[in-house]
């Protein structure tokens, strides 16, 4: 077993940004102020999760006791190999997307921008909360703050059609919350512990095989709403109307990451590979994610909205994850975790294109793109390279996620699944590409008088966009992402 | 002041301003309220006293005039009714404080009769929780039930008709409870709480017992506004007075529980109320069915106060299921509960309270987002006490819900476990109707109301949101519900676990 | 027919029980609810005093002739002080709720319950 120390900088990383929703609040009125609220809570929580990234490589463990309950139930935050990893992802796209929103907001003059800012920054402490969280109970207490802090950002145009999406988000998120607990407090019921445990907790626990399986369908209908598994993925294309940093962010990294992420958790460190095996659940769990990455990456055709095109790509992504979970194997597991940052840095780079050229442009749909790129080719520039990396075209990073994946299929002797994530790529370059090629080989006069987005938007999106071609060149640059996903598939598995 | 008189000093201080508050006011006139609050902290701040008394020295015994029990009346001040008188006298202070401009406007001319029976509910609630007599108790009892009959009927002109039929009501109950008192004390001899635990610890179940047991809890449910026994409650907290209501919505219904938890687990053997004859699971089934009927009704309703007063049935279930679960867990869960729904339900009808002061009508389909523009910091109390009903972390409500959920799953009742789940999803539907509508609800849409457009006149004038003496209570209740909430383990394991009963 | 014969005044005053609950809760006009309740509440006073009742036993006050060593001479005077509070709060709550129904025939104009309702809407 690793080290597990004290410390407090897990409680300083989830909290720095709560700090900052209060001056955020308070210096609503002055723009550049409250925007430095943002930024500066950004670089210190992102610096640090970084602090943390030597001491996990390291094997050990940050742990930090909130309060204790009774014993074997409390509220710890514990800095993991899993924690470290998605919290690096989380709040370094968070110091992108602050930026990116910046431009948003004011190019845009949105309304309610410091309830905006504030809600972002205690969603990201949410999300920290849940990478961070050491047990189950602090993983839906946070779980459940995530959905409320989130709710103001979804419903932030306040139209009717935002109205309704924001309830269709609570109602599913809160029933899922709801679940969650039940679930949480079942497993302490039957196996005298809620602590995640890579290889589970509940192998070796005397227990009737019903009620296992029972449990794994509420822990699957818990974390897999914001998860996007279909069925329960209908949120997520209707809170598209929310802002498009919001979607950036949140509906392509912090909300729905937190999901895939608590899919993991509950696999590998809750059930444990065994107990999954045993029972026949990473089956199910595979059969569910194979039918959305299928049936989202079709319905992903058909849309004309650019934004819900790209939401449906989510939900397929996703589920690449969760299919890696269901995988089991070294490689599955490995590429299924890494694919949670390489799927976020590219995703967040196509939405930010998308905000760009609605923005810029007022322009929505898919059709009507016809030589955009022309006027801004930068922007398409790194829409290219999102979408490539998408589809799984090397170097990019989104090539070796895959690779991993199709490797673990055929480990797992799942030969379908393969043949699945193929088909999905060939899919996925039907959905995406075509917006490159209206963007660059089709000529408009729509946009001739356009010229490129305001640099504060622009930047960003190359940014995310070279760096998804950097880490595919180099995958442990910096952060050691891929080191830290088979660690931890590594972690998992070997118990 | 030797400490056994702090026990005494509880009820007397909140008697004693009752009494004072009518010869006052002839004196002066107009100082009843400032009677009332000063009794009211006065009264607080023993009770704090007694808590931590209680907590470091352990349980406090007082013989009213000497008289050694069990003859004589006995007052004791254990752990739990330490806490739980914490927290009556600290809501009815908060309560109290904001009535001021509540009776001002609502009740004109009738202050003095209104703090003078607001105390002596108050001292009667709080002689009920620290007795140690059955009998004290019903004498307790009815005392509070008379004020808050007479209490109930100061408000509009359907008030006296649902405080009637509250008062013929809530007559059968404590009747019932004498009934079966008598055949308590026919089968053991003693009416003092410690003696009959002796006692009924060593006799055999008997039918005289039973019936007497069942008819004290038929009694006391009604009190507590148990399914099926809560139809007084919707009438008589809608047309009351606010002050009237978030007085006796809060606490009132609770002393009622609480009079159940200590007669099945501290008098009787904790073992033999949920096994001989199945009275607790009963009353966990019932309040299991008070849940769900007040959560679906509460939905329907289109007054503010209706529902909440709704609310309020369904919450007294989340505290019977707690009883009827009968083990630690669950007493935890109905304890912590009795305090978070107090703090809550509190702060809510202060909140209506204040709306009704600012806008004249506590009418749900009328409020929209300017309420929030002129009202912002009773709106910010608002959606903290219904966010913390709704049972969201950090609330103090998750807390609550999740012991309950913890112990249903340890007794494997999914019963209840869906219940609670199920009703959580429906009170998150008729607050967050609520919460959507002062938030973002524009006024021109409403086309059956176009004059709330740009703010309704403030019928007092001027100022929009309420006055300093309102607007305190309601956010210091609102803000107890975070502090609860992060608090919530230091409460558990140093205040409710050494309350626990042994046997549970 | 023994144990009834036995018994008879615990049934007078499961009588008296029933008929006080069905006047205050079945019947229609105010007024003959709260004589229903004073007659539901006497009958448990009875109840009570009943149950202190012990044949052969004589009122509770010393008598010398008697003396204190033998308790069954004396019939148990705790219900009877029970009782006194009992009755006290009985008048109490009657009190109270005349006053409630004074308050209510001036406001209405009736004290039967279904003219009652309709007046209220």
């Amino acid at each position: 077993m690793s080290d597990v120390f004290q410390s407090n900088i897990p409680l300083w990383a989830v909290s720095i940004s709560l700090l900052a929703t209060l001056g955020i609040l308070v210096s609503g009125r002055k723009p550049n102020l409250r925007e430095f609220w943002t930024l500066l809570a950004g670089l210190i929580k992102f610096g640090l999760v970084l602090s943390l990234l030597p001491s996990v490589r390291a094997g050990k463990i940050a742990e930090c006791v909130l309060l204790q309950v009774s014993p074997g139930i409390g509220l710890s935050l514990r800095a993991d190999e899993f924690g470290v990893f998605f919290a690096l992802v989380a709040s370094g796209l968070w110091i992108f997307t602050s930026i990116y929103s910046i431009g948003y907001m004011r190019s845009n003059q949105e309304l309610k921008q410091t309830r905006y800012f504030a809600s972002f920054a205690v969603a990201l402490s949410a999300t920290l909360g849940v990478a961070f969280a050491g047990n189950l109970l602090t993983f839906v207490i946070f779980y459940e703050m995530l959905t409320l802090a989130t709710y103001p950002l979804v419903i932030h145009k306040e139209t009717g059609e935002a109205l309704r999406a924001g309830r269709q988000y609570l109602a599913y998120s809160l029933t899922a919350g709801v679940l969650l607990l039940a679930g949480t407090a079942w497993i302490y019921n039957t196996a005298g512990t809620i602590e995640f445990q890579p290889g589970g907790i509940l192998g070796g626990v005397e227990a009737a095989p019903n009620a296992i399986r029972c449990l794994f369908f509420v822990f699957v209908a818990g974390v897999g709403v914001k998860a996007g598994i279909m069925p329960l993925h209908s949120w997520l294309p209707n809170a598209m109307v929310a802002p498009t940093p919001v979607s950036a962010l949140l509906h392509a990294v912090a909300v729905v990451k937190s999901g895939v992420f608590g899919v993991v958790r509950v696999v590998g460190f809750v059930f444990g590979p065994e107990v999954m095996a045993e029972h026949g659940l990473n089956l199910i769990l595979a059969v569910l994610a194979g039918a959305t990455v299928l049936f989202s990456s079709l319905i992903a055709l058909q849309q004309d909205s650019l934004k819900r095109r790209l939401a449906y790509s989510t939900i397929g992504h996703l589920s690449y994850t969760v299919m890696g979970a269901a995988l089991l194997t070294p490689e599955g597991l490995t590429g299924g975790i890494y694919h949670i940052s390489t799927h976020a840095v590219m995703k967040i780079t196509l939405f930010f294109c998308a905000g760009a050229i609605y923005v810029h442009t007022h322009k929505q749909n898919v059709s009507e793109l016809d030589g955009i790129g022309r006027a801004m080719p930068w922007t398409i520039g790194a829409f290219t390279l999102g979408s490539l990396g998408l589809v799984g075209i090397p170097p990019i990073n989104g090539f070796f996620s895959k690779w991993f994946l199709c490797l673990g299929s055929l480990q797992a002797g799942w030969p379908m699944v393969l043949a699945l994530f193929i088909l999905s790529g060939l899919l996925n370059a039907a959905y995406l590409l075509p917006v490159v090629y209206r963007g660059f080989f089709r000529k408009s006069e729509e946009f001739a008088k356009f010229d490129e987005a305001p640099p504060l938007m622009v930047v960003p999106l190359c940014t995310t966009a070279a760096l998804a071609l950097v880490l595919g060149l180099f995958p442990n640059l910096f952060f050691d992402f891929f080191e830290l996903a088979s660690g931890i598939s590594e972690m998992i598995l070997a118990s | 002041m030797n400490p056994p008189h702090l026990v005494i000093l509880i009820p007397l201080i909140f008697f004693s301003g009752a009494l004072l508050i009518p010869l006052l006011e002839r004196w002066r006139h107009g100082c009843a309220y400032g009677v009332a609050v000063a009794s009211a902290a006065v009264g607080a701040l023993v009770t704090v006293a007694g808590l931590v008394e209680v907590s470091s020295g352990g349980t406090l015994r007082y013989q009213v005039s000497g008289w050694a029990p069990p003859i004589g009346i006995e007052l004791v001040l254990d752990p739990l009714s330490a806490f739980l008188s914490v927290m009556l006298a600290s809501v009815a202070l908060l309560v109290l404080v904001h009535s001021g401009s509540v009776v001002r406007r609502e009740l004109p001319g009738k202050a003095m009769p209104l703090y003078s029976t607001a105390l002596l509910l108050v001292g009667a609630l709080l002689g009920i929780t620290i007795t140690g007599d059955l009998f004290n108790l019903y004498v307790f009892l009815e005392i509070s039930s008379l004020a808050s009959y007479a209490l109930l009927a100061l408000g509009d002109r359907k008030a006296p008709v649902s405080a009637f039929r509250y008062l013929i009501l809530g007559t059968v109950g404590a009747s019932f409870y004498l009934l079966g008192l008598g055949f308590v004390f026919m089968t053991t001899g003693s009416l003092n709480m410690a003696d009959l635990k002796l006692i009924l610890s060593n006799l055999e179940s008997s039918p005289p017992l039973l019936v007497g047991l069942v008819l004290i809890t038929t009694g006391v449910g009604l009190k507590m506004a148990l399914f099926p026994m809560h139809g007084w409650l919707p009438d008589a907290y809608t047309y009351a007075s606010s002050t009237a209501t978030a007085l006796i919505a809060p606490i009132g219904t609770k002393i009622a529980a609480y009079v159940l938890i200590r007669i099945f687990f501290f008098v009787l053997d904790p073992g033999f109320a949920s096994g001989e004859i199945p009275l607790t699971t009963a009353i966990g089934y019932l309040g299991a069915a008070g849940i769900l009927w007040g959560s679906i009704l509460a939905i329907a309703q289109t007054d503010l106060k209706r529902m909440l007063a709704y609310s309020s049935v369904g919450q007294i279930g989340y505290i019977a299921l707690g009883i009827g679960l009968a083990s630690p867990m669950g007493f935890i869960g109905a304890i912590l509960h009795m305090v978070n729904h107090a703090v809550m339900k509190g702060c809510l009808f202060l909140v209506s309270a204040n709306f009704l002061s600012r806008l004249g009508h506590a009418d749900i389909r009328r409020f929209n987002d300017s309420t929030r523009v002129h009202m912002p910091w009773t709106a910010a109390g608002f959606t903290m006490a219904a966010l913390s009903m709704i049972g969201l972390p950090p609330f103090a409500g998750f807390f609550s819900k999740w012991y309950l959920i913890l112990g249903s799953v340890e007794e494997s009742n999914w019963v209840f476990v869906a219940v609670i789940l199920i009703s959580s999803l429906l009170s998150a539907v008729y607050f967050f109707r609520l919460i959507e509508r002062i938030y973002l609800r524009s006024p021109g849409r409403d086309s059956k109301y176009p004059d709330e457009a740009g703010g309704a006149a403030a019928p007092d004038g001027g100022r929009e949101e309420v006055s300093a003496s309102m607007l305190a209570p309601t956010l210091i209740l609102a803000s107890a519900l975070l502090v609860l909430g992060l608090l919530n383990v230091w409460i558990v394991n140093r205040l409710i676990q050494p309350m626990i009963p042994a046997g549970l | 027919m023994d144990s009834i014969h036995a018994h008879y005044p615990y049934w007078v005053v499961l009588t008296l029980l029933v008929i006080g609950l069905w006047g205050m809760l079945l019947k229609g006009n105010l007024m003959k609810k709260v004589v229903g309740m004073t007659i539901f509440q006497s009958a448990i006073i009875l109840f009570f005093i009943l149950s202190a009742y012990k044949v052969g036993g004589t009122v509770p006050i010393y008598d010398e002739a008697l003396g204190v060593g033998d308790p069954s001479l004396y019939i148990n005077p705790l219900p009877h002080t029970l009782m006194l509070t009992a009755i006290v709060v009985g008048v109490a709550i009657v009190g109270e709720a005349l006053a409630l129904l004074i308050v209510i025939y001036r406001t209405y104009g009736t004290l039967e319950e279904p003219v009652l309702v309709e007046r209220m809407k």
